[in-house]
Order: structure tokens, then C-alpha cells, then sequence
């Protein structure tokens, strides 16, 4: 444990370009435009299925079948076959960053998907009867009322990003993971656990925004949202009683 | 092709220490749910306390809590028991919601029927409860065992070895192969678990099954 505050304590380990401040930027740099990128791709998918009923089998199949990939390996792939196409530092920034997208999408869409088919039935109803087009039905009805489930999907990939993007220092890609792959590079627990600690620290204050977001940009008319999803995945579970409270 | 066919004892072996590193805390973490679930469904202030609590735990990335286990145990980092315990962590956190939402789920009818038979507490939970929600319980059991299988080869960057050996092996020499083999090889480990939590699922509740017509 002392180590760990040694070398938390060092002032050389708080400055410059490998410095913690830094590396934490960019851990949260590869995240936020992960993040945007899954978010831009998987929300309107997970609308339009939602709204349409069209593909519904496919988010479940791609959710559970995602989570039985190893991500560590399909970082390692990417790099290899992808990396060699492109020249310098982009060569592991965009191999990283897609694996990362492709693991970010079916939370995302999970929850998108699963706030529009847990819509209540009615309200659909009422919004056509008032002369609605779907499109506005869409937008005006289903996206605020499933915008709890949309968060909560954003919210366990966000986790789920921040947590890989760790893993991403082993192909040579910025981020705090770099502390935990240099440190066990030298034999230097010190930094090993003092990295670990970090990232802990930044996954738990990324949630803990997540959640807050959360409640925020809930319409008070929908009342308090539901117990936020957690696990990857619960989302298409906990659909049916999505707005029970 | 070839190359999974000239390692296939490697791979075997490797995928035996993975599978045995994925199970061990799958049921560790059961056993461990089950109480706490228990104690979250029977008392109301406990919930939010226990499954918050486990929760917070869940959010810590893999390698990170990998790395911090030692701090913990006493361990050395190439010790396989921070990967079992760092697992039983996560398969706790999982399952101590869902066993709470699975015993929450049983019809109070039931429970008063039991009770009006002079089944004890002790008994009741054994005999109707816990059984009742098996199916609820083993939808998380399956999440658990098949985010265990691709988490455990996260600790491949740390040494310890399993078929994310395959990953680093194959990285460091520029070789994709053995990485597409374990890749594949996790991904059938995986489906050999969830198919068998299904199926020991369907043995256990048979009043499920569909009576053919």
C-alpha cells in the first residue's frame, strides 16, 4: 500500500505529457467520442426498431452474443489486420476506437430500443388520434418518454467504454491504462495499483454523472425513472415494468 | 486452420484452466448471492444499501480490480486467486439484484398457501421460494457466466495463463491466428455454459414445461 501512495505522492508523476492529468483526458477523450459515435449509430437504430418492430430479434441476439466475445481479442485482431493499413499513431488510435464504438452500440441500442417498445400504448394511441405523423409520434411521444431506458443504456456503455479503453494501453493506445501496462512493463507495482486505483476511480465518477444526467433529463411528467440499469443487457429485461413506478 | 490443429493440447489445456477460473466463481458467487439477495427481499431498508453497495463494485474495470487484488489479499499479481475472487465479486453484484427480484417475483398467494400447510420459514424458502424463482435467478446466472468467461482473459495481460494467453501470445508476435482460435475457442466456452445453466434450469422447474397436446 505504501508504494501505491509513494507513488501517487511523487510530483514527477503529475506532470507532463505521461503525467496523470493528462492521462486522464485522454482516457476520457477516446471515451467521450466513443461514446458520441455509438450514441449516433445506435440510438436512431434503436428508435426505428422500436418504433417499427422490425429487427427486434436481432438486439437481443447481438447483445447477448456480444457480451460472449473477449474483448481483449478483438482489440488484438483489429490492430493487427486494420493497423497496418494506416501510418503513425492512427494506426492503434483507429482500430481501438472502432472496436470500442463496436462494443458501445448494442447497450446503446438496447435501451433505445427497449424505451420505445415500453412506451405506453396509450399515449401512442392519444398522439395518433391527435392527427400525429408517425415521425412525430416518434419524436414528440416515444423519444421523451423512453429517454430514462436511453440513458440508462448510454450509461452501462459508458462503463463498458471506460473500462476497455483501459485495456487499450496494452496496443500502445494513451489513457490511465498506460499506468497499469507500463507499471507491470517494469515490475512496478506501485504504479501498477496506483493506476488501478484511478481508473476505479474515474469508471465510478463517470457513472455516478450518468446517473445524475440521468435524472435530470427525465420529464417530470414520466415520474421518477425506474431503478437505472446497471448490467449490460437488463434493459431488455426490466422492459416490462420500465415505467411501473 | 492449421495452426489450431498443431496446438490443439495447448488449447485444450488452456481452455480446461479457463473454464475452471470462469465456474469456481460463478458458484462461489451464488452461494454467496443467495443470503444476501435473501436479506435485500426481507428487509426492505437493506436493499438499496446491498445492491447499490455491489453495484458501485461492478463499475470498477476488470484489469484495475485484477491489479488491486493483491493490495487486498496478500496475494502476488500472478496469483489465479485475485482473477477467482475479483469473478466472485462481479458474479455477486450480478446476481444479489436479481435473487432479490427472483424472490420478490413469487406470488404472495403461494407463500400464504405454504404458510396455511404449516410449512416453516426455514423450509418455505427451500421448498417454495427459492424454486419459484429459479427462473428469474438463472437469467442472471447465464448473464454472469458468459461475462465471466470473456473477463477472465482480460488477466492474460497480467501473465496469468488461459486461452486470453492466445491473445497476447499471438499480439506480440504479429500472428493472428492463435488469437482468432481463442477468440472462437471463448466464444463456444461460453455457449457450453449458458446451454448448461439452461438446460440444469429446465430440470429444475419442470412444472415450465409445456404438456404436449
Amino acid at each position: 500500500m505504501n508504494l501505491v501512495w509513494t507513488w501517487l505522492g511523487d510530483p514527477a508523476n503529475w506532470q507532463g505529457y505521461d503525467g496523470i492529468p493528462v492521462r486522464i483526458v485522454e482516457h476520457l477523450a477516446y471515451s467521450a467520442v466513443t461514446l458520441l459515435l455509438a450514441a449516433l449509430i445506435g440510438i436512431p437504430l434503436g428508435l426505428w426498431i422500436g418504433h417499427t418492430g422490425h429487427g427486434r430479434i436481432v438486439v437481443v441476439n447481438l447483445v447477448n452474443g456480444m457480451r460472449s466475445v473477449p474483448t481483449l481479442g478483438l482489440l488484438f485482431v483489429a490492430v493487427l489486420v486494420v493497423g497496418p493499413l494506416l501510418a503513425g499513431d492512427v494506426a492503434f488510435l483507429v482500430p481501438s476506437i472502432f472496436v470500442l464504438v463496436v462494443l458501445a452500440i448494442p447497450p446503446i441500442m438496447a435501451g433505445a430500443y427497449a424505451g420505445v417498445e415500453g412506451v405506453d400504448p396509450g399515449a401512442r394511441d392519444a398522439a395518433r388520434g391527435m392527427g400525429m405523423r408517425p415521425a412525430q409520434v416518434l419524436v414528440r411521444v416515444e423519444l421523451p418518454c423512453a429517454l430514462p431506458l436511453i440513458f440508462g443504456g448510454l450509461r452501462s456503455a459508458a462503463l463498458q467504454v471506460v473500462a476497455t479503453a483501459t485495456l487499450a494501453a496494452s496496443v500502445s493506445l494513451g489513457g490511465l491504462g498506460r499506468f497499469l501496462i507500463d507499471g507491470q512493463a517494469y515490475r512496478d507495482y506501485g504504479q501498477m495499483a496506483a493506476g488501478a486505483m484511478l481508473v476505479a476511480a474515474l469508471a465510478m465518477a463517470v457513472d455516478l454523472v450518468f446517473a445524475a444526467v440521468q435524472r435530470l433529463v427525465v420529464s417530470p411528467g414520466l415520474g421518477a425513472p425506474r431503478t437505472t440499469e446497471r448490467f449490460p443487457g437488463r434493459g431488455l429485461a426490466a422492459r416490462s415494468g420500465a415505467f411501473a413506478s | 486452420m492449421t495452426w489450431f490443429l498443431d496446438h490443439l493440447d495447448d488449447v485444450a489445456s488452456l481452455t480446461v484452466t479457463h473454464a475452471v477460473l470462469s465456474v469456481i466463481p460463478l458458484l462461489i458467487g451464488l452461494l454467496l448471492a443467495l443470503p444476501l439477495g435473501w436479506l435485500a427481499r426481507r428487509y426492505r431498508w437493506l436493499r438499496t444499501p446491498l445492491v447499490a453497495g455491489t453495484g458501485l463494485l461492478y463499475t470498477i474495470p476488470s484489469l484495475a480490480l485484477f491489479i488491486l487484488m493483491p493490495l487486498i489479499l496478500g496475494t502476488g499479481i500472478l496469483d489465479p486467486l485475485n482473477v477467482v475472487v475479483a469473478l466472485t465479486l462481479y458474479t455477486v453484484a450480478l446476481l444479489v439484484r436479481t435473487v432479490a427480484d427472483g424472490l420478490a417475483a413469487v406470488p404472495e398467494e403461494v407463500l400464504q398457501a405454504a404458510t396455511a400447510m404449516g410449512i416453516g420459514r426455514v423450509r418455505r424458502f427451500f421448498t417454495v421460494e427459492l424454486p419459484l424463482a429459479v427462473p428469474v435467478i438463472s437469467a442472471g446466472l447465464r448473464v454472469a457466466a458468459v461475462s465471466n468467461v470473456s473477463i477472465v482473459s482480460v488477466a492474460a495481460l497480467l501473465g496469468i495463463a488461459q486461452l486470453g494467453s492466445l491473445f497476447t501470445d499471438g499480439f506480440a508476435r504479429d500472428f493472428v491466428d492463435p488469437i482468432v482460435v481463442g477468440i472462437f475457442a471463448c466464444m463456444v466456452l461460453a455457449a457450453v455454459l449458458d446451454l448448461t445453466i439452461l438446460g440444469l434450469t429446465r430440470a429444475a422447474t419442470p412444472w415450465l414445461r409445456r404438456v404436449p397436446a
